[in-house]
């Protein structure tokens, strides 16, 4: 197997890699705690409608990216076929949002 | 690569989760599959986001809904998320010890939400006569919130069948893509927390 | 091997071979045979229709039974016929095509099966218990959740049953494309066959889950007594109109684009020439795949969303002509100058192009939606959709079944009676159903038990009922070719058609059950085509000659089929008696138990060793 013959440097090599991408992974988190404070606090303080909700719908989508990009790992080599289906998936989660919210015949 | 090889591996790979045909298959397929799971939520949000007006006149989401529980369980399952970065963090340190905390850290985690979720539901049915027959409101908000509910305990399962049972042998070729699936699975559940969270309670407390 | 075992053990080891199997060409046989069955139920219930309508005010069947018929004709040949049909024709072809041993996930493969198998028994069972369901094959609320008895939810849990066989299979093929390709078969050397199945699957992908929750949730309406449809309690029924085709337009590409890429791979091989613009093929391909998502409303047009909705969808449906036109002129054009051999299967292409067409133009016509107001809920729409259908879809699986045939089951099919079945099929198919454009025009409802006399319907609907027994007739022809052949057809050569170019004809036919004795490389665009010009015999290898890893059988797929069957039992007479909550606890049981097993049971598969192989190779079943 090719991976035994792998040199001990190698390894360490990896390992700080992995200790990296943890710090990236820990900030990431961070972020995400902070949003979810601003979006409650937002809704606690009675923020003004219309700036409120689109904000609230920002905040969750940078959220989400943060998930699926570093606890993911989508930022990593190899994801481009997920990364497709994602959007195509993304994509009709949309069209169908938009529809159930403008096109439902009230 | 021999089924020797694949069990009992003298040394793991980097990525042990894509080491085999068998894992990158179970990666790209559970990827592919995540992205029909994103339609199926769409339509359950949708389908609440067309209802969630018609309340009968009793029980609107302002009416019912309280932040505090809401955020305590945001917490929990965000939590859960980065404690199972951690255990995938040692996974690919080849740390199966270390993995198995972490995971179990995140399956303890993952029962507190269920149990205030639990707690949650119970508490409209009796407090506020809130059930799943009262309204078409009431019907899409179980629908959607329980849809995400049956997924975490599924996700709760399946991690913790994956836990016992490889809990004597450690870590190999075989079971690496098993537990990394499993929670790619566990963020995606975040993933939709976030957006019932930011939905269904905040937009729906702002009315 | 395993066939060979099997026979020398008799006809229960074969069932239980059958049962347990995960071999792609094996399922591949369930499929034919599971949806050719339900073919032939689909059709009697047309001719069952058609004798119903042949005079005015006939009364062959009451009216409550005739919804049913409309309803499970509907039903039955989308996704019990076309489907299972269409995911034979993938299982035997795509692993082939692209150099694999077998799909991604073999057992998964064999679930999707099962799954599939045991909810159209359930939607069919119905027949017995009481009634089918009888809303239509869009089960359109209120009409559906009001429907008394039990019909519609035999529909509901059907559905949702064999809807799950289908999504997995999707997954199944979509990595199976992108991840078992052989070395040097790039996207761009595809298939067009393969290209296609891998745009279809990535439809499944998107669609079913729409139609996953729209079933729940008129699961939850008609036996939980929830609220989605009902506008009492402020449900609303449009909800349900879009979900369904939010699923249900896709669905009809995801019918059609299979057979799109068998129908290249047809032409080109009967013309002997590569095909005219495979890139711009596979773009079309593509681009009808994205554009398929993009107009389900043009089924809404009458619902009243407004001006605005109504023309963007209409503007978004007639573009679908542009990328489907592109296929037409490109089929063309690779038979223009070609070396054409009129086979059978050729000859079900070439009527498919004609006969597509016009329902592409009378698509075009109903995505007029200020027209479609006229045209909507008539015989116009009947007569549209069934060119598109019959003659897009059904002449693609007849064509593909000629084509394949060899490679399927080792025989030619008889090529005389391939014709033969062909002509009244055809001409059948035209009488019946180009009338009811005009029936539909002169005001002639769809679903309605009745026309009155007088109404100067009766000759139209005469012609259309003649017809239908022609394309009868047709098909039992087909049907007794298929057992002709099975007895006097000789075994076919590797190259079955001597003008092969893709990669499933470099090896035997029937291939043995590991495919490829060494993984083949591909050299170029239709590869066994460039290595017969470089003056070779085959393919090159990719690999030396070792020994071969299999997926090992399994009857757990049954099993969960069979746990999701008694557990949808459960659900739909829990309704009128609590004590049916046991079969749904059972039958879930079965379900999760078989899921642990699986997932607690490690399965490795196992290897066929190189001196095994090179018996198989002395025996001349495999090269």
């Amino acid at each position: 197997m090719a991976y035994n013959s792998k040199p001990a440097h190698h390894e360490e090599y990896q390992r700080k890699q992995h200790r990296e991408e943890m710090k990236h992974q820990v900030l990431t988190f961070a972020l995400m705690i902070l949003f979810t404070f601003i979006a409650f606090g937002m809704v606690i303080m009675e923020v003004d409608t219309y700036f409120i909700i689109p904000t609230l719908i920002i905040l969750a989508i940078v959220q989400v990216a943060f998930q699926l990009y570093y606890f993911m790992h989508m930022k990593n080599k190899g994801h481009d076929m997920p990364a497709l289906m994602m959007y195509g998936g993304a994509a009709v989660a949309l069209l169908t949002i938009i529809t159930f919210t403008t096109l439902i015949w009230w | 690569m021999s089924h020797e090889d694949v069990l009992n591996p003298t040394k793991l790979p980097h990525d042990p989760e894509k080491a085999t045909l068998e894992g990158k298959n179970k990666f790209l397929a559970f990827w592919f599959f995540l992205g029909g799971e994103t339609v199926l939520f769409a339509s359950l949000f949708g389908t609440y986001l067309a209802l969630n007006g018609s309340t009968q006149g009793e029980n609107t989401p302002e009416h019912l809904f309280g932040l505090e529980l809401v955020f305590i369980m945001t917490m929990l399952l965000l939590t859960s998320s980065l404690t199972s970065v951690y255990a995938m963090y040692h996974m690919k340190n080849h740390d199966f010890g270390k993995m198995q905390k972490w995971l179990g850290i995140t399956v303890a985690l993952g029962f507190a939400f269920l149990g205030f979720e639990i707690y949650e539901f119970y508490h409209y049915i009796h407090e506020y006569g809130f059930t799943f027959r009262s309204s078409a409101f009431g019907s899409a908000f179980y629908t959607l919130v329980g849809f995400h509910g049956g997924h975490v305990l599924f996700g709760l399962s399946w991690i913790v069948t994956l836990m016992i049972r490889n809990q004597k042998r450690g870590l190999n070729l075989y079971n690496a893509p098993k537990f990394y699936i499993a929670s790619l699975y566990w963020h995606f559940i975040d993933v939709v927390w976030v957006f019932i969270f930011t939905v269904v309670y905040l937009m729906g407390k702002v009315g | 091997m395993s066939t060979a075992v099997a026979q020398k053990r008799g006809l229960g080891a074969a069932i239980w071979d059958y049962l347990t199997t995960v071999d792609h060409k094996k399922i591949a046989h369930l499929y034919l045979y599971a949806g050719g069955l339900f073919f032939l139920i689909g059709g009697l219930e047309a001719m069952i229709i058609r004798i119903q309508l042949m005079k005015p005010d006939n009364n062959f069947i009451s009216a409550g039974l005739y919804n049913e018929m409309i309803t499970m004709h509907g039903t039955t040949m989308i996704f019990l016929a076309a489907m299972p049909l269409i995911f034979a024709l993938m299982n035997a072809v795509v692993p082939l095509q692209i150099g694999a041993r077998d799909v991604a996930f073999p057992f998964l493969n064999s679930l999707g099966f099962w799954l599939f198998l045991f909810g159209g028994l359930m939607l069919n069972v119905s027949w017995f218990t009481g009634g089918a369901p009888d809303a239509g094959w869009t089960n359109y609320a209120p009409l559906s959740t009001t429907s008394p008895g039990h019909g519609v939810d035999y529909y509901v849990m059907g559905l949702q049953i064999s809807g799950a066989g289908t999504l997995i299979g999707g997954i199944n093929f979509l990595v199976t494309i992108v991840n078992m390709r052989a070395p040097g078969m790039t996207y761009m050397r595809m298939p067009l066959f393969t290209w296609s199945v891998f745009v279809t699957s990535t439809l499944i992908l998107f669609a079913f889950p729409a139609l996953t929750v729209g079933l729940f949730l008129m699961m939850f309406d008609r036996m939980f007594g929830s609220a989605f449809f009902d506008v009492g309690l402020g449900g609303n029924a449009i909800i349900w109109e879009h979900l369904f085709w939010i699923f249900g337009h896709p669905e009809v590409y995801i019918l059609i684009l299979p057979l799109f890429g068998a129908f290249s791979d047809i032409f080109s091989t009967f013309s002997k020439k590569r095909l005219f613009g495979y890139s711009a093929m596979v773009f079309a391909t593509v681009l009808i795949g994205f554009l398929g998502f993009m107009v389900w409303a043009h089924h809404m047009f009458t619902v009243g969303m407004g001006p605005i909705a109504n023309s963007i969808f209409a503007v978004a449906t007639m573009a679908i002509a542009v990328p489907t036109g592109i296929k037409i002129f490109n089929w063309l054009f690779t038979m223009w100058g070609g070396q054409i051999k009129m086979t059978a299967a050729m000859l079900w292409s070439v009527a498919f192009i004609p006969s597509f067409t016009i329902g592409g133009m009378t698509g075009v016509m109903l995505a007029a939606a200020a027209a479609d107001y006229q045209y909507h809920d008539t015989y116009f729409v009947v007569g549209h959709f069934h060119y598109v259908i019959v003659g897009g879809v059904v002449f693609g699986i007849f064509a593909a079944l000629h084509y394949w045939w060899p490679k399927m089951f080792g025989i030619k099919l008889n090529e005389k009676l391939g014709k033969l079945a062909f002509w009244p099929f055809f001409v059948g198919f035209h009488l019946t159903f180009f009338i009811q454009h005009f029936l539909g025009l002169m005001g002639m409802p769809r679903r309605y038990w009745v026309f009155l006399e007088g109404q100067g319907l009766e000759t139209g609907n005469m012609i259309s009922t003649v017809g239908a027994f022609f394309m009868a007739i047709g098909t039992l022809i087909f049907v007794y070719n298929v057992i002709y052949s099975a007895k006097k057809e000789k075994k076919a050569d590797g190259d079955a058609w001597g003008t092969g170019r893709t990669l499933e004809w470099a090896i035997p036919s029937p291939p043995p059950h590991y495919n490829f004795v060494q993984t083949p490389l591909v050299r170029g665009l239709d590869p066994l085509w460039v290595e017969k010009m470089d003056g070779k015999e085959g393919m090159t290898p990719a690999e030396p000659l070792g020994d071969i890893h299999m997926p090992n059988a399994s009857f757990l797929p049954f099993m969960m089929s069979l746990g999701t069957f008694i557990a949808g039992f459960g659900f739909i007479y829990q309704v009128d008696n609590k004590a049916w909550l046991i079969a749904v606890f059972a039958g879930m049981g079965i379900l999760l138990g078989s899921m642990l097993v699986r997932s607690v049971k490690d399965d490795l598969g196992h290897h066929i060793h190189k001196e095994e192989i090179e018996e198989d190779i002395k025996k001349g079943v495999a090269k």
